[in-house]
């Protein structure tokens, strides 16, 4: 039912001269230039004219060599694309120049895209059709994409500076936009404002290793200055406390866990009455218990202190081998009230933790101390007691060694999460929001 | 079924239509522009010469869009200050009619709607304005000026006999967007989507020097 196709003839691109200076003119373009220039006296031409129309001459003096070439091709994403044109454009601030370079990438069937190249950093940016929302964010511009966040980083108005090769819209020297870049690396969008249309493009930081590699050119890409507006951070993303809440939080988790888990077993458990008006000696030994295989200790003392005090001197004896390992500690509770209300201090009891022995039979020597107070002392039988409960248990944790690797643990994501923070305070420093230096001064 | 075949109203030869609803087309001999009402052809001018186009789409360019096989029975080309783009009829395999258009290699794919909401009028559209279609906010994005150079191949209406005309732009954050067409009252919408070249597996696109 179809006529047979036709194939109409491969369209070829063009070849012609400079009306200024009679140099040859490539158009590598297939006809979609509006504008080209002359690579030999850089005069700017009509390309929509037969006669290449002369819009502008252009000084020898503000040429500037490309680092990749006109005509260069090299593949990126699968797709090969030929560099057409190349442009500088150029901010002004306060007496200082910033020029980026923009290489205007062409594909007869994908289209246009573009290489920036600002002080040895590299973005490749394709030219976006859909309109980012904006936004605010923490009192200053933003603009959302995809589900993407993305921070007004600085505008300012941009420049063109110098011009080479074809372009399919009109461009001359001089040419002035509203440039505006939002960040979220290493992704940036990008606006360019003029009086009649706003037109965004999307920027994604390419190494410039990998520049090179694409389009096989010789020797070494530029070293990258600073830090770019949108180089992703060697450091990751997100903000540093969140990271190290996040890590507190897992850490305190872990050490309930294994506190919950490692209550230990209850070896010697009994319940003793004190008083200074015992006479003899005033130690005691426990009974023989047995401790099995390896584990430290917790031996927790109890006591029915009241706004009082005690010493209690231990040793825990080995019974097959007499070896002893002595420690003492202090009990002190008290409380009251007062203009402030209800206090207290200290507390009834208190854990002693006891590093893993050998296994064996053991005993405890106990031996408390009390100052006596209570009762007369005008008949000299001042007294004080309490009673105590000894509960050595075997084979606990102590908490405090998971608190230790814990936070030694911690050290390397807060040193990597405060070089993070230093990389973005560098980064923002360039940008129209500078960070308040700290400890400046209250 | 084959497709219908008339003689063309003004030199005789016979004028065939690819695709069945085909309203316009053009007499490949004596290039009249052709509208056929009911069966009847009319001859109601001259084609005019395209200018030298570098779009990789030509006619009988094939092509799926969400998985319905289209393929391109007719062209629009306007032409306005910063350049100019083409406006590909394009009839997919169980007969709807679209458009692709390609604006300097940026593609998308609309097809012509009769909304329920009211249009804003020529005097009443502006660039920043907001409108509703079908639950959808667009933002008149540019407003453009656009001189009609001519048409090739069929088109599913009449559509000559215009010079300068009116196009808004109607962009929405994501890929959806619209255009309306002043050159007609009521004017003409247009909806649809930002398309990939990749995405579209064209089959039978023009070559280029150099690019195999």
């Amino acid at each position: 039912m179809s006529s047979p196709l036709v194939a109409p003839p491969v369209v070829k691109s063009k070849s012609l001269h400079c009306p200024n200076c009679g140099g040859p003119v490539q158009l590598r373009g297939f006809g979609h230039a509006l504008t080209v220039v002359c690579q030999q006296c850089l005069t700017v031409l009509d390309a929509t004219t037969p006669e290449l129309k002369i819009l502008q001459h252009v000084q020898e003096k503000y040429r500037v060599k490309p680092l990749i070439a006109l005509g260069q091709r090299g593949k990126i994403g699968g797709t090969t694309w030929e560099v057409i044109g190349f442009q500088a454009r150029t901010v002004y601030d306060e007496g200082t120049a910033y020029t980026w370079y923009e290489y205007l990438l062409f594909n007869p069937y994908k289209g246009f895209r573009y290489l920036t190249e600002y002080d040895g950093h590299w973005n490749f940016v394709t030219a976006l059709e859909p309109q980012p929302v904006r936004k605010a964010a923490g009192g200053r511009g933003a603009v959302v994409m995809d589900g993407h966040t993305f921070r007004h980083f600085s505008g300012a108005e941009a420049q063109t500076t110098f011009v080479l090769g074809e372009f399919p819209w009109r461009v001359k020297m001089g040419d002035k936009v509203v440039a505006d870049d939002f960040i979220d690396p290493p992704l940036v969008l990008s606006s360019e404002t003029t009086d009649d249309e706003i037109t965004w493009s999307r920027g994604e930081y390419t190494p410039g290793s990998e520049i090179w590699k694409t389009f096989s050119l010789q020797g070494s890409p530029p070293p990258p200055k600073g830090i770019y507006l949108n180089q992703p951070s060697p450091y990751g993303k997100g903000s540093m406390w969140r990271t190290f809440w996040l890590l507190v939080l897992a850490l305190l988790l872990v050490v309930m866990f294994f506190a919950a888990m490692n209550h230990g077993v209850v070896v010697f458990q009994k319940t003793y009455s004190f008083s200074t008006a015992d006479k003899g000696e005033p130690s005691l030994v426990t009974p023989i218990f047995e401790i099995k295989g390896h584990g430290a200790m917790e031996l927790n003392i109890g006591t029915s202190l009241a706004n009082d005090w005690a010493y209690f001197n231990f040793a825990l004896i080995n019974d097959d081998t007499g070896e002893a390992l002595d420690f003492g500690r202090e009990v002190s509770y008290y409380y009251g009230s007062d203009s402030d209300g209800s206090w207290s201090e200290g507390g009834r009891s208190s854990s002693i933790y006891i590093p893993a022995l050998p296994a064996g039979h053991y005993y405890l020597r106990i031996e408390p101390e009390m100052e006596a107070k209570d009762g007369n002392r005008l008949r000299g039988d001042w007294v004080n007691n309490m009673n105590y409960t000894i509960t050595l248990r075997h084979g606990v944790t102590n908490a405090t060694w998971y608190w230790i690797a814990g936070l030694l643990l911690l050290i390397p994501p807060i040193f990597s999460a405060m070089r993070r923070k230093s990389f973005e305070t560098r980064r923002w420093m360039q940008s129209d929001y500078p960070p308040v230096r700290s400890g400046g001064g209250d | 079924m084959s497709s219908p075949t008339s003689n063309c109203p003004n030199c005789g030869a016979p004028v065939q239509f690819r695709w069945s609803s085909a309203v316009q087309t053009a007499c490949p001999f004596c290039k009249s522009i052709i509208v056929r009402t009911d069966l009847v052809l009319e001859n109601v001018g001259k084609i005019a010469d395209l200018p030298p186009d570098p779009s990789p789409i030509q006619l009988l360019t094939e092509g799926v869009y969400r998985g319905d096989k289209f393929q391109v029975t007719g062209r629009l080309v306007y032409e306005y200050e910063n350049g100019s783009w083409n406006e590909w009829h394009i009839v997919f395999s169980k007969g709807a009619s679209g458009w692709l258009s390609d604006a300097q290699l940026q593609f998308a794919i609309s097809f012509m709607v009769n909304p329920k909401e009211a249009v804003p009028s020529q005097d009443h559209v502006s660039r920043g304005k907001h409108v509703q279609f079908g639950g959808t906010d667009y933002e008149v994005s540019t407003l453009t000026v656009a001189m009609y150079k001519g048409f090739e191949g069929e088109l599913p209406f009449p559509y000559y006999g215009k010079s300068d005309m009116l196009f808004a732009d109607l962009r929405t954050s994501g890929k959806s967007f619209g255009t309306l067409d002043y050159s007609e009252n009521p004017p003409l919408l247009f909806l649809g989507e930002w398309v990939d070249y990749d995405e579209l597996q064209l089959k039978n696109v023009r070559q280029f020097e150099g690019w195999a």
